[in-house]
């Protein structure tokens, strides 16, 4: 029953499917990774972002196309949550740790139950030209909506790691996580700085929200195996590590892809959370950890 | 001093009584009905507590040890046919079993890590479960309810009581954790864990028993749900709900003091029950987060803190 | 001579690819007051975090009464009898000074057994010591650094240890203030405390410690009466250099 070609099938799927992990987990790689922001909510926003991208596909957009033109208001949206962060716990400094988590958690909550109201329960997918063809490479069949998806993730996950090694700002921001200090004596503002890389990780969440809604339907509770997925990969590729996330999605996905043609799909969801254990039990420093 | 502790036995001989006085005196079954849900979310909450409160340990695993808790006894249920009670006692014995495992797994982990690793771990169970067929995999499972024992004339009336009972065991347990040597450690873990390592503490230790408790509890609390709902299947018993419920309800109540939970659970409870009731199910978990981004913004001790001021406040009123 | 209280052979601690403590040894008597100084940076600390547990050795065993306990946790140290203050005083914050105190009564001693009542009065007994009782039933987020200095020194006092390090517990403190720590520290010592003092403060190392040594980028590089290794060639470079 099991084949070398069915091997062959799961890890070339496996490596589309990491790029794209890497690509819904870089937001986080940056917010939790980079900012030490105990960023729960981040998977929730990703689902809101496949909403956003599945209200705007309904008017007849490219969702691709919808998550760009959503970038802004996602923008916004990190901005406010790391300022209202920030202003209640970072700088009174006090529990930080415990009413932190559950901030973010509450926000969680509310992007999941917000949902339901506007959306309801249902799942929910998007229309697109190359959505539902498939094309063949060799013996191997792939659907054309994971090759729109991988391509859109390499490319936003090269953009942001391009933009965190190239410009003036990027360098700032992987100043500020490590010697913030040092930043500060250097004449800018920490706050500033912060607030844009979250801004920017959120942003940045938008256009890996319409990926997630290309590669397959989304519910409102799909942020819940998310949770799983992007912290693992952040986890894995050592907090805050860009090139490490690209790695470590990979990683994931060649192994959930391999689990699922050996046992079947009821498996999947439980597979990122065992590697995640795994990891903080055995490298809690991830692959390439600081 | 042991007059304060027979205050609190005797007060709760009294709460059983009344619950017990109640069922004979209400007709109506549907308050019981809510009842046991606002009981079960006292215990949940006051579990929670135990970990999160006084050792600052944040749990999301809460609806874990709940599916947990309700599977346990439907397996005791369909392969012994075990009685209600067995079922919780074996649940409870499940948590602890569990709670010590993971904390053995987990508790290494600090602050968000070990919060994600509880949300791992609940998405874990639930995968086992939904992949086990004999208590009903991903389509769930019927319950069929033996006949009600006496002293009572309803099922769900006999809940209720079991229910309060579960509270009172709850509450005595997180009252003599926080007034004994154990809570003074966990709080020194919550404040400082290495200065409280290297006072004498043994953290690894504490945060254990801590953890066994709780999962004790939170497993004896999902142990009857089969029996109230009479069904069970994975997506409600390892909901998502029961997390954030408990979680929102100790640090709305407030988390420092054992009464802070069940403030904090009544008061919600209440609200939801009544929000179910009148306008959507969505509205009132919509209700909770919001609720709880305001107290944890807003209201860092809690209601709990906000009526100690309040009294302060009338206290000096008083005095000028 | 007897056989030391604490022995420390050959300790080494590496932080990723950067050593912070390289091949040290050392022995402190039983009753012996101990000076360890050291320019910043010099490994004082990551030293003394060893010995108390609160950081893992790489290599080299330490001997505590005889007995190897570098692989014990922490809190089976201080119960051993290993108190120690922090650089940066690390108060329970939610809790009262006294019941800082009572954190240590409780868990820091190699057996438990007093009532209630008792250890509560004995907490406000070493509170009176230090100067803090009129302190005891306030947060201990409210006191000043000085008090929590000594807040620091009193919660380890609490613990019934055999050996008190101090870590710079002088640091930031004034004239009158020094010499009331130190006083106080000398006196804990004729109690029978073998007490090891981390300082930057040199007339206070040199009228204190009946021993010093000096560590500099995690070596050893002079030890012996104080007199003669403020003399030393190396240390006076390590501190100019510094
Ligand atoms: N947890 C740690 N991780 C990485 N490096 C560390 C850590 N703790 C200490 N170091 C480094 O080890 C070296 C020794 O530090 P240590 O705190 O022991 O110095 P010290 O002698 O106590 O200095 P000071 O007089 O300033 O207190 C320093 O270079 C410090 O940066
Ligand atoms: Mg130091």
């Amino acid at each position: 029953m099991f084949s070398f070609e069915l091997l062959l099938d799961a890890v070339v799927l496996g490596v589309m499917l990491g790029c794209f992990y890497a690509a819904v987990s870089i937001g986080l790689s940056v917010s939790f990774g980079l900012l030490d922001v105990p960023h729960v909510a981040h998977p929730a926003f990703l689902v809101l972002g496949a909403y956003g991208a599945y209200a705007l596909n309904q008017a007849g957009w490219d969702p691709i196309v919808a998550g760009i033109v959503l970038t802004p208001l996602f923008y916004v949206l990190g901005v406010v949550a790391y300022r209202v962060y920030f202003e209640t716990f970072e700088k009174r400094g006090s529990d930080a740790g415990v009413r932190g988590l559950a901030f973010f958690f509450g926000v969680t909550f509310i992007v999941e139950v917000g949902i339901i109201m506007v959306f309801g329960v249902d799942q929910r997918t998007v229309q697109a030209g190359y959505i539902g063809k498939a094309i063949d490479i060799g013996d191997v069949r792939i659907p054309m909506r994971m090759i729109a998806a991988f391509g859109g993730a390499l490319a936003l996950t090269l953009a942001l790691t391009a933009y965190f090694s190239l410009t003036f700002s990027g360098r700032a921001i992987r100043a500020v996580a490590q010697d913030e200090i040092a930043l500060r004596l250097m004449g800018a503002n920490p706050l500033k700085v912060k607030q844009l890389a979250f801004g920017i990780a959120t942003a940045v969440v938008a256009v890996a929200g319409a990926l997630l809604i290309i590669v397959g339907p989304v519910e409102p509770t799909t942020h819940r195996v998310y949770i799983g997925r992007t912290f693992c990969v952040v986890v894995l590729a050592g907090l805050g590590s860009m090139h490490g996330t690209l790695v470590a999605g990979i990683v994931l996905g060649v192994v959930e892809s391999i689990v699922l043609t050996l046992y079947g799909a009821s498996w999947a969801p439980a597979i990122s959370f065992a590697m995640l254990l795994v990891v903080l039990a055995i490298r809690p420093q991830g692959m390439f950890g600081r | 001093m042991s007059m304060r502790r027979h205050g609190f036995w005797i007060g709760a001989l009294c709460v059983l009584a009344l619950a017990y006085g109640l069922t004979l005196a209400i007709r109506n079954e549907y308050a019981f009905f809510a009842g046991f849900i606002i009981l079960q979310f006292i215990v949940l909450a006051t579990a929670w507590n135990i970990l999160g409160g006084y050792a600052g340990y944040v749990n999301f695993g809460t609806s874990a040890f709940f599916g947990i808790g309700v599977y346990t006894a439907i397996f005791l249920f369909k392969a012994l046919g075990a009685p209600l009670l067995v079922q919780m006692a074996g649940a409870a014995v499940m948590g602890a079993l569990l709670g010590f495992v993971t904390g053995l797994l987990t508790l290494r982990l600090h602050g968000i890590f070990f919060s994600i690793a509880t949300v791992a771990m609940t998405i874990i169970l639930e995968t086992l479960v939904i992949n086990w067929k004999y208590v009903g995999g991903a389509t769930g499972i019927q319950v069929l309810r033996p006949p009600v024992t006496e002293p009572f004339d309803s099922y769900i009336k006999m809940l209720f009581v079991i229910g309060v009972a579960l509270v009172i065991v709850a509450v005595a347990l997180s009252r003599h954790v926080q007034g004994s040597w154990i809570g003074r450690g966990l709080r020194a873990i919550r404040d400082d864990e290495t200065a409280a390592e290297c006072t004498g503490v043994p953290t690894l230790r504490l945060k254990l028993l801590a953890c066994s408790i709780s999962g004790a509890l939170m497993c004896a609390a999902g142990a009857p749900s089969a029996m109230y709902l009479q069904f069970a299947d994975t997506t409600s018993a390892f909901n998502l709900n029961y997390s954030v419920s408990a979680l929102a309800m100790s640090l709305i109540g407030g988390t420092s003091h054992w009464a802070g939970p069940v403030l904090g659970a009544i008061v919600l409870g209440v609200t939801q029950q009544a929000l179910t009731v009148t306008i959507s199910s969505e509205l009132n978990v919509l209700v909770l987060g919001v609720m709880l981004i305001l107290f944890v913004v807003g209201a860092p001790e809690g209601l709990l803190g906000l009526l100690r001021k309040g009294w302060a406040r009338l206290a000096r009123g008083g005095g000028s | 001579m007897s056989a030391p209280l604490l022995r420390v052979a050959g300790l080494s601690k590496r932080f990723g690819g950067f050593t912070a403590l390289d091949d040290v040894s050392v022995d402190v008597a039983q009753g012996e007051r101990f000076g360890l100084i050291g320019p910043n940076g010099s490994g004082k600390t990551t030293l003394i975090n060893c010995v108390s547990g609160a950081l893992r050795n790489d290599g080299g065993t330490i001997l505590f009464a005889g007995e190897e306990i570098s692989r014990l946790p922490a809190f089976v140290r201080t119960r051993r009898g290993i108190a120690r203050s922090f650089q940066i005083p690390r108060p329970f914050k939610s809790m009262t000074v006294l019941e800082n105190l009572l954190v240590a009564i409780d868990f820091g001693r190699a057996g438990h057994g007093l009532s209630a009542d008792a250890t509560e009065d004995e907490a406000i007994g070493i509170l009176g010591t230090m100067g803090l009782k009129d302190k005891a039933r306030i947060l201990s987020s409210q006191l000043s650094q000085v008090e929590l200095r000594k807040m620091e020194l009193a919660r380890a006092m609490a613990a019934k240890p055999k050996l008190l390090i101090s870590d710079e517990a002088m640091a930031g403190l004034s004239g009158s203030e020094i010499d009331e720590v130190l006083d106080l520290l000398i006196r804990l010592n004729e109690a029978g405390i073998t007490i090891i003092m981390i300082e930057h403060i040199m007339h206070a190392v040199m009228r204190f410690s009946q021993r010093v040594m000096c560590l500099d980028a995690g070596r050893i590089i002079a030890q012996g009466v104080p007199q003669a290794v403020m003399d030393d060639r190396r240390v006076q470079e390590a501190y100019l250099g510094a």
